[in-house]
């Protein structure tokens, strides 16, 4: 069994979010970054669990600077076996899913897993486009992943309920919450990780054609309005008159 | 020609479908063409897309597309694409969507934005549009520099206008390839309007202390016709089903009406719901971080403030 799952760098959930006087850049001073919570806690951890009961490899892939092997060496520390790094900063996510189908295109993955999608760009684009690129099945949102043999059973979140889904290997994943659960590395595993294979691989040539315009912060809110707690009228009032939302 | 996929599991229509017409006719008229609407599949009364402002309103009937996979559609929207001449595709920020968006603008070396939030506008004659980023944190705005472009549309950003007339459904013939994911049994939750596309949402948090306890939220979302939802512990320790879980790590939501109550919104939480139009934050503490975030606040003892509000808003309804 070989499996990809590929991890992306983004700030911690409770990052402040501020950018560059005209817009452009996300300030990153101060900013604490993690491994994209939906990479780690659900893409990763299935595919180690998989790995540790059918055999095989697990290979954590980040497409970014060496600034990121902090992360890449968390990815290890949990469970997986190697890591590649694709020397690149990441221009957009067709760029990224380009550099990972050329590194992925020759090597046999199984399965390749993705997060359901980053807390920063919140994009949920590069797994169908890898998929793409590839020529591979794609199931988005998958909540379970079992497998049989060489067909994958899987479940997936839709609005207001669940698929159930089936697909022969190799396919393309991102997982959401329920496929597994968090683990914490231990002090083994984060010993073992300083000494697995960490491979940089240099990056293709693409022209990404979405261009960031700028960054502007969300108008802040006029401020609460508080009601009596006795005077629930009064609330729906404003509701139907002032808010206009009933 | 702005070509917007409908989406209609088994059958129907979605709102999103409604919403994405819309948002594909200001686009078009913004660009000076026209909007034209593709339905595949299973779909009943697809000519109503015309009254949301499509031109001409196009089904590609091929059984294969009765079920969903995202290379069949894929392939089957880029094929109507390069048939009809279209330049720019809209597609909903759906659990469909979020499927198709990145290997359709892979297929047409399209540059894609997904989940916009803004009608697009034209700049040197570049498409830009914006979305959220960082969790609702802040907004981007991107420029499209491909002949080509993808746009998917998130919830509840636009509203539906009715703008014409229904019009004829044509039928349209594209090859497509053989589906390699088979989807076994899809259930859906009948009567209740999936989180992502309500406009009306009830939450509850940690301050309900006992799952036991959520009868009066049922009831007061009940009233409302809204759906309920509640932060992460209560999901965590099983009080409430997964799906109901929002914010950074669950779902994110944009209703008219967010009605918190007993959460104390913490930033994770507030990720997910504060592109909410109008928030109304029920807690016992005046300190808790949510009332920041508030349009309206009622600082009280939940178990109490509740039922009052419910009875104010049967009383509404009653009256109006
Ligand atoms: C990486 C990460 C991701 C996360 N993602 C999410 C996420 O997606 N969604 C999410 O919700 N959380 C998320 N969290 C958790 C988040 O930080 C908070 O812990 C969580 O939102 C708190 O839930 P709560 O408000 O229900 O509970 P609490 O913080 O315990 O708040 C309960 C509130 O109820 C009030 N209360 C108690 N009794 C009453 C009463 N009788 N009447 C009125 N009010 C009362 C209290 O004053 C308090 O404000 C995440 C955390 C991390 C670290």
């Amino acid at each position: 069994m070989k499996l990809l799952v590929c991890i992306s760098q983004t700030p911690d959930t409770t990052a402040k979010i501020s950018f560059s006087s005209d817009g452009t850049e996300f300030n990153q001073s101060g900013v604490q970054f993690i491994m994209n919570p939906y990479d780690e806690w659900y893409a990763l951890v299935r595919a180690c669990e998989l790995k540790e009961s059918l055999g095989g490899t697990v290979v954590a892939l980040n497409v970014g600077p060496a600034a990121n092997e902090t992360t890449i060496r968390k990815a290890l520390a949990i469970g997986a076996d190697e890591a590649v790094r694709i020397n690149t900063e990441a221009q957009g996510s067709m760029h990224v899913a380009k550099q990972i189908a050329e590194y992925a295109s020759d090597k046999g993955f199984d399965i390749i897993f993705f997060g359901k999608e980053t807390i920063d760009h919140n994009g949920s684009e590069v797994g169908a486009m890898v998929a793409e690129y590839l020529d591979l099945p794609y199931v988005s949102y998958a909540s379970k992943l079992e497998l049989n043999g060489s067909t994958a059973n899987l479940q997936r979140d839709i609005e207001g309920g669940v698929e159930e889904l089936e697909v022969d290997l190799p396919f393309v994943v991102s997982a959401s919450k329920g496929m597994a659960e968090q683990r914490i590395p231990n002090m083994r595993g984060i010993m073992t990780a300083r000494t697995k294979p960490l491979q940089v691989v240099e990056p293709v040539a693409f022209e990404e054609s979405t261009k960031l315009v700028k960054f502007t912060l969300p108008p802040a809110k006029a401020g609460v309005k508080l009601v009596d707690p006795e005077n629930m009228d009064e609330l729906v009032r404003l509701l139907h008159e002032e808010a206009k939302v009933i | 020609m702005v070509l917007v996929f409908a989406e209609s599991p088994n059958g129907h229509l979605k709102k999103a479908a409604f919403e994405a017409v819309t948002y594909g006719k200001k686009a078009a008229d913004l660009l000076g063409t026209s909007c034209v609407a593709l339905c595949l599949g299973d779909v009943e009364n697809a000519g109503v897309l015309g009254s949301f402002g499509a031109s001409n309103v196009y089904h590609v009937a091929n059984s294969t597309l009765n079920s969903f996979d995202s290379q069949s559609y894929s392939a089957a929207i880029a094929a109507a694409v390069e048939k009809l001449g279209a330049t720019l595709v809209i597609l909903s920020h759906s659990s469909t969507g979020k499927s198709l968006a990145g290997r359709l603008a892979v297929k047409l070396n399209a540059g894609l934005v997904s989940g916009a939030s803004s009608i697009p506008s034209v700049e040197g004659g570049k498409i830009r549009v914006s979305k959220g980023v960082y969790s609702g944190k802040a907004i981007a705005e991107y420029e499209i520099n491909s002949p080509v472009q993808v746009i998917s549309l998130m919830g509840n950003a636009v509203k539906p206008i009715k703008s014409g007339n229904e019009v004829a459904v044509e039928s349209l013939e594209v090859t497509v390839p053989n589906n390699r994911v088979t989807v076994k049994s899809s259930k859906t939750q009948e009567g209740i309007v999936p989180l992502p596309e309500a406009e009306l949402v009830v939450s509850a948090g940690r301050g309900m202390k006992d799952p036991s306890n959520w009868g009066i939220v049922e009831e007061l979302a009940d009233t409302l016709g809204a759906t309920l939802a509640c932060s992460r512990p209560v999901a965590d320790s099983d009080w409430r089903p997964h799906h109901e879980h929002v914010g950074q790590t669950g779902i994110a939501i944009r209703p008219n009406l967010y009605i918190a109550i007993g959460i104390s919104g913490a930033i994770q939480h507030l990720a997910g719901v504060n592109n909410s139009k109008v928030i109304v934050v029920i807690n016992k503490d005046p300190e808790a971080p949510f009332f920041k975030a508030a349009d309206y606040g009622v600082v009280g003892d939940l178990f109490e403030v509740v039922p009052r509000l419910n009875e104010a808003f049967k009383q509404f309804k009653a009256n109006n």
